[in-house]
């Protein structure tokens, strides 16, 4: 498919090397929810043990804690992980949000200082883009950041903030230039991309619990704290575009890899082998559908990424474009629920017990229509930017 | 898309596809068969037949590719049959490489895939109980009948000898056959005339699944034509003052449109590399490329007509050309239950992606 990997004999050779290393090393039992104290800091010494054998960013250049992995060898990597029910990614936002955006447009000092320590989970990174008035209408963010000797001092509030409960920093867009956004045609000017660290004088996180129960996501009110220029993702106004990159690897590749789907629809055929009523065809051909949507999902991604190549790894600048990227985005999140549903339909009165991990990847699948732009969002786009419907 | 692909689409773009269509459903095949001739001169008729007998034994992605643009300006003719199944059925019988089969008159299915591969023949079949009528016999010079595993040459009871050779116009009455829901097709039940071959059990099943890859493709092509249509009328077509297509109703259910066939396509290029590599899934594969074409076809369907509106709802409009072909393929060449049971029936072996 794609040209060898660094270091290796292939991909196969790679895809074997993982998983043994899984096989040996995934923990029996799971860890406790990754959305409370003690579950956060457990899946954080799952990270660093990953990336003590160089697995936590395979797709990352060897400096940095990776391995130069090719595309196609770090979607091996994916089946094999959640194949293997190896435990979520607590660096998720940081590893597929953030560092992607470094890769494409931070310095090279940002890349020194920040990517090794996001590589060992030293820094786990929380997302800092929707406000109580800003979700869909991204651009109508207010939280403010006024220039100070040295920096920044930024003020106001976010919302749903993945993993913000428990995390060390947080990335988001802030308003630099207030003007900009009375001019109401160019209120996608005058933001900045901004890192800033939730440990400093004037943050206050408040966990939000979800319809699951667990703190996945938090509110940070921020009240005049200071981020260096150093901490300043390109140019200061540039936030939007720079921002949209990011959301295109959240909507697309990186974010949702066809592994965990390819796993989910593995372990539904068995669930349905176990339980269903073989005289039963409607429940047949849904988990046919299911199990169908998840092999177009994986090949689907084998074929963008066989027209992206050859390149070098997930890492760098080489994801969906946004607006194709809106596409698979819509397409993963209705087939994850898809999975879940028709599980939770076999699993009958059983589906309603909490623990069943049916049940809980079914409470995790619900925001997927929702987050990294709703759905509706995307549709618009597609609609325009790929149909070239009318605006 | 591929230069053989680009290169067909213009053909066709120019070829005034949608009026032979029209004159094939009022019973004059004419300019259709013409431009079975042109699809002929450019290769397609002889993409499933070897080289050896003049065509150009090319890949079942190529025979996708073509299908695909065939599909997509609605050609009318037994696409699917001619082009696809026929010459699969007639390859694998020519080869001899199937040791149980017993040919009748061996030399017969090499003279028709040269015959086919020139565009002196079109050729249909039925595969009963699954393909139950053979398509546009009235236009075909030589029609199959492949039940269980013995192949015979077939005659529609009613429309006069088809002895398999001869000319391929205006062969015989309207008498025997029965419309379908595109007007430019016809469905005939076949009786079996001679045997040409028993034993031919792989070969009707190979001829099975080329000819379901083929009227996928041509569902995917349809459901492509059929969104590029939407667009178009919706970009046009100003109500309230603004063109219908700025509304978020219509703008979502067309972005629904074009993730169906977004994600059909992979799912068909797998089926035809499962074909080409002889790979043990290549039935589950077929399968589920049937099943997301048409299901993304359908959509297709339903989206284009509700969005042209009641111009979309009259045979004058061309929309229904292709409305009624997604209509009359759709249940073609094995239900979605029968496809979705072949893909589960795999899985519940174990099998896995």
């Amino acid at each position: 498919m794609t040209e060898g990997p660094v270091g290796t004999g292939g991909p196969e050779s790679f895809r074997g090397e993982i998983r043994d290393w899984l096989a040996s090393h995934v923990p029996n039992v799971p860890l406790p929810s990754v959305d409370t104290a003690e579950g956060f800091e457990r899946h954080r010494e799952w990270e660093r043990e990953l990336a003590a054998a160089r697995w936590s960013v395979v797709s990352w250049p060897a400096r940095y804690g990776g391995r130069d992995a090719t595309l196609a060898e770090w979607l091996a990597f994916e089946e094999e992980y959640y194949a293997a029910g190896a435990p979520v990614r607590v660096g998720q936002n940081g590893l597929f949000l953030l560092a992607p955006t470094l890769f494409a447009h931070g310095t090279p000092e940002q890349q020194d200082r920040l990517l090794p320590p996001m590589a060992r989970a030293d820094e786990i990174w929380a997302q800092a883009w929707s406000e109580p008035e800003a979700g869909s209408d991204l651009a109508a963010i207010r939280s403010r950041a006024v220039r100070a000797d040295g920096g920044w001092l930024v003020s106001g509030s976010k919302t749903w903030s993945t993993r913000a409960a428990f995390a060390d920093r947080a990335f988001g867009l802030f308003r630099t230039d207030p003007a900009a956004e009375r001019r109401s045609v160019s209120k996608h000017r005058g933001l900045t991309y901004l890192l800033l660290s939730l440990r400093a004088p004037g943050v206050n996180v408040r966990p939000i619990r979800q319809l699951g129960g667990g703190t996945g996501f938090a509110e940070i009110f921020l009240d005049d704290v200071f981020v260096p220029d150093a901490d300043v993702v390109g140019a200061p106004g540039d936030g939007w575009r720079i921002a949209m990159s990011t959301a295109g690897h959240e909507r697309g590749l990186s974010l949702r890899s066809p592994g965990r789907f390819l796993a989910a629809a593995d372990r539904l055929v068995a669930l349905w082998r176990e339980a269903a009523d073989p005289a039963d065809s409607a429940m047949r051909h849904r988990v046919a559908d299911a199990w169908i949507g998840a092999r177009a999902y994986h090949l689907h991604t084998m074929a963008t990424v066989a027209r992206l190549s050859p390149g070098g790894g997930a890492g760098s600048e080489k994801s969906v474009p946004g607006a194709e990227a809106s596409m698979g985005k819509v397409f993963w999140s209705q087939l994850d629920l898809a999975l879940h549903e028709t599980a939770l339909d076999l699993l009958g009165p059983h589906a309603e017990l909490r623990g069943d991990p049916w049940l809980e990847g079914y409470l995790f699948a619900l925001a997927g229509p929702i987050y990294a732009g709703t759905n509706e969002i995307q549709r618009t786009v597609i609609g325009e930017r790929v149909l070239g419907l009318p605006r | 898309m591929s230069e053989f692909a680009a290169i067909l689409h213009d053909m066709l773009g120019a070829a005034g596809v949608p009026d032979a269509a029209r004159r094939w459903a009022d019973g004059d095949r004419a300019p259709g068969l013409a431009l079975w001739r042109r699809l002929a001169a450019l290769g397609v008729t002889g993409l499933a037949v070897p080289e050896k007998r003049g065509g150009l034994g090319a890949s079942p992605a190529d025979l996708v590719a073509a299908c695909a643009e065939l599909g997509h300006h609605a050609v009318p003719g037994p696409v699917a049959e001619s082009v696809a199944a026929v010459p699969a059925l007639l390859s694998a019988l020519d080869e001899g490489a199937l040791d149980d089969t017993v040919l009748d008159d061996p030399a017969a299915p090499g003279e028709w895939l040269t015959r086919l591969a020139d565009g002196e023949l079109i050729a249909t079949l039925a595969v009963p109980p699954r393909l139950p009528f053979a398509a546009d016999a009235e236009a075909a010079g030589l029609i199959l009948l492949a039940e269980g595993d013995v192949v015979q040459v077939g005659t529609v009871p009613g429309m006069g000898t088809v002895a398999g050779m001869g000319t391929v116009a205006g062969m015989g009455t309207a008498v025997a056959s029965r419309r379908s829901v595109d007007p430019a097709r016809s469905l005939s039940l076949v009786a079996g005339q001679r045997v040409l071959a028993r034993g031919a059990g792989p070969a009707v099943a190979r001829a099975f699944e080329l000819g379901t890859l083929a009227c996928s493709a041509q569902l995917l092509g349809a459901g492509r034509a059929l969104l590029e249509a939407s667009v178009r009328h919706a970009s046009t077509r100003a109500q309230f003052g603004r063109p219908v297509g700025s509304f978020q109703a219509v703008k979502h259910k067309l972005a629904d449109v074009a993730i169906g066939l977004e994600f059909a396509g992979p799912l068909l290029d797998a089926a035809a590399a499962a074909l080409a590599e002889g790979s043990a899934t290549a039935a589950r594969d077929v399968s589920a490329a049937k099943v997301v074409c048409c299901d993304a076809a359908a959509r297709a369907a339903s989206a284009a007509l509700q969005v042209h509106g009641a111009i979309g709802y009259t045979a004058e409009h061309d929309l229904s050309l292709w409305l009624a072909k997604v209509r009359a393929l759709v249940p073609a060449w094995g239900t979605q239950a029968e496809h979705r049971d072949r893909v589960m029936a795999e899985l519940a072996g174990g099998v896995s992606s």
